[in-house]
């Protein structure tokens, strides 16, 4: 007998002991809702599974059933005694079935055909007379001879024309008896609670063991030492051991789900490839069985409503054979589910004709809602959109099963449909009772765990660099290290949770550990005191007067018998001001080492203020001058000069106003006006690889990257014209009209994307920054607009060229002005791009002629 | 002090208004604790344990109030400082605070209190409500005073002494 077999065998026999419960106590109070509900879903499964199963007659009995079923929960039926007579006497079959599958691993054969029409007439009989049979009592008496007669016969026949299965025919209570001790001998089913009540006892077993140990080693008695190591070795392995029964992986929930897929496939002509990846991820036993049904019904789900016919899809120009990927993976203290099918998507309108018929909601708050919101209606119990009631799915129950069952595990579900792309639903389900590694640090004299999970490397680094070590530098106040050419945002973990203990008085000279975790597409190092080692643990969440607590994920007890908190390292980015930026930058994060694809950028490299070098892109500077104190003068309240003929405001950076002789100034020019910003000194052009690795938080400065092997301050030139201009982009005669067209900047040097957004944003433009072109499509896909687009040529995967072409073909976008950015602008490379479809050809860094463009582009519906 | 402050309506009042509930001669049974040298009370049928000296973690950033968590046989219980929630001074360095476990929704709290002393199983007839003037935060917090013959003795609510805020001051 195969697993899958097995475990079908299981769970039917609960379900079926359950139903009898449920059914009895319908008989009683029959206008139970919640209880027929109940019924008809354990029914529902019942069915489901068998036919996957390649149970046939199960599954007639049960569709048989289920259709009666169906019509007491839709209230077109009343549950008569005659009714429920005829219900039980189909779940008797049933476990008379499933008796015989148990002993044999085969259905029994037999013949269910009276008890079938005994069912079909109850649900049909009535079906007339709906709500009028209830309260006659001469209706209901109708069907029971019929079912008693029809189940009489049956089990004879079953026993007459098939003499090969005697012991299943022969008789059904013993068969269904005989089921349970073969099913149960391949597993217990143990409670959680017996389980947790185990694993507190080897909790305090553990605390024994140590305290014993501790004794052992002050007292040097050799005659203890010995069982004592055996005890300790016997706990360590009980504590594993019990530990383990509760964590499984996910694929224990997944294996069923090939034969699924490709009973499936069959059944509804479809081609479908199942994908499934993380099938190691490990999940507490209990939230495992919780999920087991929900991610069933979800897959077929996505097999029977999303997936399109081969036919459909070829003709949608998509690949014949549809896939539905199953992902898991933990992330930030959660366990996420992802099911994706690359299907029809959900259709929209039926879901809102479907809203509107059962009253769900009126027009008006339709077409208030969103389509998000509009799709969520398909959690609504007795929602279902499909058109035709099939074996396989469609009678409403599922997506309302799936989050009531998601949710009393404290998860939640959340989905994501395009039409025609296909629809992802993600799970999230909490991490309470999972096992994890954790690494162990101390700071500020308190211990905690950081989940091994999101640790890249420890380093360990002294202040003031030494040769070849890292070492933690400062900017202004702000640590950094530069580990391997790049600069590591740092958070000292003392400042951040506020404690004293000895961090006041340990000098910045100290060695000091730095845990360098990953958190989304960041990286950051958190600094701490000492470094432990890693231990395996039970992650608790915290109480609920702590839950405000972002900086914690949960809390848990040691090996030691002491309270540790467990830190989680998105709370710590977010509390430190990493990753709590907008989205577009969460992106330009992810693509920052794509971005140093090689493209070099002539910096000029200056000080102001302090002696930390600054650098502007000398693409952006006018000139370099160097007037003469006198002619500074002082003029409605700022400091101006006269520049050519004209007054030029001055704007000091950082207390750049020297005393010297003579002030070097940056002068940055457009459309006739001119600003100079004061420096200190201006140190060199270089050549430099650019890569903004730390946004700054400061205004006027767009980040820090390594220039010529130093942390160096990238300045935001567009801020530091707004403050001798305040409209500086703003005043010119065309501006007005196009205030608030939206442009997507689709660049992948994040150094390029930061210059560019706040240019275009001064320009009055609304601009979004992607990282890739694949970004760009995807923002294209999830029905963003935009009035023009500018892109970068050189991008790694799919280029500028590849990119407008694409857009070109076909979609939303497949109109808009597309103005490319590019390195090179020799007449041929205009021409390919012209060719490609870039309605505009630009140089980088040509803010003027960008900026013309646009308007340009932008122009003619203006204009015409 | 804060005897004094309680005594003085007490007098006053004399017993005259009588919770409902108490009516009877039906017995309460307390476990009591001294907090600053006032003693207190909590139903016995609420406390789940009493700790003597624990190793408590702190917990940064947490209320003023939470003195942290502990390991109760395996299960993390917090640490609730009751001098702190009920804005009395810290206790002085000698003490060795106990701790009341009581639970809620689930969860395990642990007071901690400078002396837990005896079970009182005291008359509903010795029950008073609180006097109309003691200080807030004490009122707060007390379901109810007990006429003991020698002090008087606050009865904690539980509930509320739990029900902290994160965003209290």
């Amino acid at each position: 007998m195969d697993d899958l077999l097995a475990d079908f065998l299981t769970e039917t026999s609960e379900s079926l002991a359950e139903l009898d419960v449920a059914l009895v106590k319908l008989e009683q109070t029959p206008d139970d809702h919640a209880t027929l509900s109940q019924i008809f879903r354990l029914v529902h499964t019942i069915k489901g599974t068998c036919g996957f199963l390649g149970l046939p007659r199960l599954e007639r009995v049960a569709h048989a059933g289920e259709n009666v079923l169906g019509k007491l929960r839709d209230r077109q039926l009343s549950a008569t005694p005659g009714i429920i007579t005829a219900i039980l006497a189909g779940l008797d079959r049933i476990k008379a079935i499933v008796g015989g599958l148990a002993e044999t691993g085969e259905e029994p054969a037999g013949d269910d055909t009276a008890l079938i029409a005994a069912l079909n007439e109850a649900a049909a009989g009535h079906a007339h007379a709906p709500l009028a049979a209830a309260p006659e009592p001469p209706a209901a008496p109708e069907p029971p001879p019929a079912v008693a007669e029809s189940a009489k016969p049956a089990s004879p026949a079953s026993a007459g024309p098939s003499p090969a299965a005697p012991p299943a025919a022969s008789s059904a209570a013993p068969a269904a008896e005989a089921a349970e001790p073969a099913v149960a001998g391949q597993t217990i089913r143990v409670g959680v609670d017996v389980l947790e009540h185990l694993m507190t006892l080897v909790s305090e077993l553990v605390l024994t063991r140590n305290q014993l140990l501790q004794l052992a080693r002050s007292q040097e008695n050799a005659a203890l030492a010995v069982p004592l190591q055996r005890l300790s070795h016997i706990t360590s392995d009980l504590q594993e051991g019990v530990m383990k029964t509760r964590m499984q992986p996910i694929s224990n929930a997944w294996n069923k789900l090939p034969r699924l897929v490709r009973d499936l496939s069959h059944e509804l002509a479809k081609k479908i490839e199942l994908v499934m990846i993380g099938a190691d991820t490990e999940l507490d036993r209990q939230v495992l069985e919780l999920i087991k049904d929900p991610l069933t019904h979800m897959v077929r789900n996505s097999g029977d409503h999303g997936l399109e016919t081969p036919a459909e899809r070829l003709a949608a120009g998509k690949p014949e054979t549809g896939r539905i990927t199953l992902n898991a993976f933990h992330e930030g203290g959660h366990i996420i589910i992802e099911i994706a099918d690359d299907g029809r998507g959900l259709p929209l309108d039926r879901i809102r004709a479907k809203i509107l018929k059962q009253g769900l909601a009126s027009e008006a708050d339709l077409a208030a809602m969103s389509e998000n919101e509009v799709q969520r209606f398909i959690f609504h119990a007795g929602f279902s959109t499909a058109s035709v009631v099939t074996a396989v799915s469609g009678r409403g129950v599922g997506m309302d099963v799936v989050k009531t069952n998601i949710e009393r595990i404290g998860g939640t579900i959340e989905l994501k449909s395009v039409a025609g792309q296909g629809t992802t639903f993600t799970i999230k389900i909490p991490l309470t009772l999972a096992i994890v590694s954790a690494l162990i640090v101390q700071s500020g004299g308190e211990r905690f765990a950081i989940p091994q999970i999101s640790v890249v490397e420890l380093v360990h680094a002294k202040a003031g660099a030494a040769d070849g070590q890292p070492a933690i530098e400062r900017i202004n106040e702000t640590p950094v290290l530069r580990l391997r050419d790049r600069l590591l945002p740092l958070v000292a973990l003392n400042d951040l949770l506020r404690l004293s203990g000895d961090a006041a008085n340990v000098s910045t000279e100290t060695p000091r550990y730095i845990v360098v975790v990953q958190v989304g597409a960041n990286t950051l190092g958190i600094i701490v005191d000492r470094v432990f080692d890693t231990e395996e643990i039970v992650v608790k969440p915290v109480a609920p007067i702590l839950r405000h607590l972002t900086l914690f994920s949960g809390n848990t007890i040691l090996g030691d018998g002491s309270v540790i908190m467990i830190l989680d390292p998105n709370g710590i980015a977010r509390a430190a001001g990493i990753g709590a930026v907008g989205e577009s930058r969460q992106i330009a994060a992810a693509s920052v080492e794509a971005a140093s694809s090689g493209e070099k950028t002539a910096m000029l490299l200056f000080r102001a203020g302090s002696s930390e070098p600054k650098a502007v892109p000398l693409g952006l500077v006018a000139r370099l001058e160097d007037i003469p104190r006198e002619r500074i003068e002082l003029a409605s309240g700022g400091l101006v000069t006269q520049y050519r003929g004209k007054l030029m405001p001055l704007v000091a950076m950082d207390g750049g106003a020297s005393e010297s002789e003579r002030q070097s100034v940056l002068v940055f020019s457009d459309r006739g006006r001119a600003m100079g910003l004061m420096v200190d000194e201006i140190v060199d052009v270089v050549d430099a690889e650019l890569s903004i690795q730390l946004s700054a938080t400061r205004p006027g400065v767009l980040g820090t990257a390594v220039v010529a092997g130093r942390a160096t301050d990238v300045i935001d030139i567009g801020f530091w014209l707004t403050q001798a201009f305040e409209d500086w982009f703003r005043g010119t005669e065309e501006g007005a009209p196009l205030a608030a067209a939206r442009v997507l900047v689709v660049e992948d040097s994040a150094f390029f994307r930061q210059l560019l957004v706040p240019t275009l944003t001064a320009a009055g433009y609304r601009a979004t920054a992607v990282g890739s072109a694949a970004a760009a499509l995807k923002l294209r896909d999830a029905g963003q607009r935009f009035e023009a687009i500018v892109s970068d040529i050189e991008m790694p995967d799919m280029d500028g060229f590849a990119f407008v072409r694409t857009l070109r073909a076909g979609g939303t976008w497949s109109a808009l002005p597309i103005i490319a950015l590019s390195g090179r602008a020799g007449a041929e490379d205009v021409e390919a791009g012209r060719d490609a479809g870039f309605t505009d050809y630009v140089v980088k860094f040509e803010r003027d002629a960008l900026l013309t463009s646009l308007r340009q582009c932008l122009a003619p519906p203006v204009a015409a | 002090m804060t005897q004094a402050v309680l005594e003085r309506p007490n007098h006053a009042t004399g017993g005259a208004v009588r919770p409902p509930e108490a009516a009877g001669d039906e017995e309460a049974v307390f476990v009591t604790l001294t907090l600053a040298d006032q003693l207190c009370g909590v139903p016995v049928l609420s406390v789940r344990d009493i700790l003597g000296q624990q190793s408590i973690t702190r917990i940064p950033l947490a209320p003023p109030e939470i003195a942290g968590s502990l390991n109760l046989r395996g299960r993390i219980v917090t640490a609730i400082d009751l001098r702190q929630r009920l804005r009395l001074p810290p206790a002085p360095p000698e003490t060795v605070p106990m701790s009341v476990v009581a639970e809620q929704r689930g969860e395990l709290y642990a007071l901690l209190v400078d002396q837990v002393s005896e079970v009182l199983s005291l008359p509903a007839s010795s029950f008073e409500r609180n006097p109309p003037t003691l200080p807030p935060v004490w009122a707060a917090h007390s379901a109810g005073i007990y006429r003991l013959k020698e002090r008087l003795m606050v009865v904690l609510d539980v509930a509320r002494l739990l029900a902290i805020t994160a965003d209290r001051p």
